[in-house]
């Protein structure tokens, strides 16, 4: 299965995502904070990520997964540290480079599937046509349903919708939260094969998942956060070894023992 | 272009969800009918009130027209989508704010044969009163559509768009009430053209306003 090229059809944004610093990483994170209240979500987080790199973003529920894929994409601004995306550094950028998809699916429901990758395509200045966007419904096995009423829709259907859109963005970085939460067995094979085919043309992901068994046949390296900090970072192999030992001395904090 | 994919967005949305617009002019003409049942069986009282009853009801079905409109946006957090591409809010903005002053143009004058059956509030100068109407309109949408999206990620967002709208939109309500009024009643004076003025005022501060500050008021 190929990821359908999607080219620009007029000068809108087209030059600007070709713009690559060549030396430079696919990401770079230095001294990111984020807070929400009084209470941190990110606490001075480091990382930087290689082209074609894939990253297991692990971390138990309220560790600061969800708050730091946003961050990267531009959803959220972060209270402090920098973020350069290919090199560029600021929100526009991050916008320009990094897609995401995250627990919302960002659809229209009352749209059909055709018409909200449509409306995503116009807006990012590519082919619009039914002929130019159906390799990418088919893609992601949604071509059967490419008229229908996007309320008709399963939640793994609405998944699947949000991963076109992510591909139509082509990013230089790929943010992907709880990917894998919603899909059916198929899903989860797409998906991975996604992931790989990103990977062979050069784009950097981040997989935010509890599946680290999974997440650690599939991706390059992991990082583990921990209230906000990094609490591991290495190969993405040793990663259940490592969260099921910080998990036990968790629960034998917990019970003073 | 990224305007005009805005605005194909946002008018693809209303012809969608054109049951919701039929449920505003529905809200609208009840509004009218409550209006004349209160004002009482005076002819000639309802005819000189024509003009502001018109206005309210049409300002009370807009907040409804606009509350609705960022609904579709946010019920599955669309518009955040949207903010994340490299996608100048302004287009953003500048479409949902057209489409919205389109909406409301055609409720105005869907509502005007409304008026005029129920308060007698005839007129032959039907383009001044479609200009008068498209005004007021526009008044109401540019800052309406900023405020909508302000409140619609807010909890409180059905009390809250009113609440923060309606006091901002008194130049407009008074510019078209006695403009309207005109309309039906004469203008031996010739005010008309001030009172178009002062709308006209009114929609360029907030237009370009609305553009500036969309970006702002959508993000977090």
């Amino acid at each position: 299965m190929l990821l359908p090229s999607t080219k620009p059809s007029d000068g809108t944004n087209s030059d600007a995502p070709g713009r690559v610093r060549e030396l430079g990483p696919a990401l770079e994170v230095r001294g990111l904070c984020r807070r929400y209240g009084r209470s941190w979500a990110l606490a001075q987080v480091d990382l930087r990520l290689e082209r074609g790199e894939v990253l297991l973003l692990a971390g138990s529920n309220g560790s600061g997964k969800s708050t730091m894929l946003r961050v990267l994409s531009g959803a959220l601004r972060p209270d402090a540290g920098t973020i350069k995306v290919e090199g560029f550094e600021g929100r526009d950028e991050q916008r320009l480079r990094t897609a995401l998809v995250g627990h919302y699916f960002n659809t229209y429901e009352a749209l059909s599937a055709l018409q909200n990758v449509q409306i995503f395509s116009r807006l990012l200045g590519r082919p619009s046509d039914r002929a130019a966007l159906m390799p990418l419904l088919e893609t992601v096995g949604l071509a059967h349903r490419a008229d229908d009423a996007v309320h008709t829709f399963s939640a793994g259907m609405h998944k699947r919708l949000a991963l076109s859109r992510l591909l139509l963005q082509q990013p230089a970085v790929a943010l992907l939260d709880e990917p894998y939460g919603q899909l059916d067995p198929e899903g989860f094979a797409l998906l991975d094969s996604l992931i790989d085919q990103m990977r062979q043309r050069g784009t950097a992901v981040i997989v935010a998942s509890h599946l680290l068994e999974h997440g650690a046949a599939l991706c390059d390296r992991a990082l583990l956060l921990s209230k906000g900090r990094v609490q591991w970072t290495g190969p993405a192999a040793e990663l259940p070894a490592v969260s099921k030992a910080a998990s036990a001395s968790r629960l034998a904090a917990a019970r003073g023992t | 272009m990224q305007l005009f994919a805005a605005l194909h967005k946002d008018l693809l949305l209303s012809w969608r969800t054109r049951a919701q617009a039929s449920a505003v002019f529905a809200f609208g003409a009840a509004a009218l009918l409550l209006l004349s049942f209160a004002a009482g069986p005076d002819a000639e009282a309802l005819r000189h009130n024509a003009g502001g009853f018109l206005w309210v009801a049409l300002l009370f079905a807009s907040v409804l027209s606009l509350s609705a409109s960022f609904q579709v946006e946010y019920e599955q957090r669309a518009m955040e989508g949207l903010l994340l591409l490299p996608a100048s809010p302004r287009a953003l903005y500048y479409g949902k704010a057209i489409a919205n002053w389109l909406q409301l143009t055609v409720l105005g004058a869907m509502l005007v044969p409304v008026m005029v059956v129920l308060f007698d509030a005839g007129t032959w100068r039907v383009f001044p009163l479609l200009g008068v109407i498209a005004l007021g309109a526009a008044g109401i949408s540019a800052p309406g559509t900023l405020y909508a999206a302000m409140a619609a990620q807010l909890r409180a967002q059905q009390v809250l768009l009113p609440l923060l709208l309606l006091p901002l939109l008194v130049p407009v309500l008074l510019a078209c009430v006695k403009a309207t009024s005109l309309l039906v009643m004469g203008d031996p004076m010739n005010q008309l053209g001030s009172w178009m003025l002062l709308l006209v005022a009114f929609n360029a501060i907030f237009w370009p306003l609305g553009g500036l500050l969309f970006g702002v008021v959508a993000e977090e």
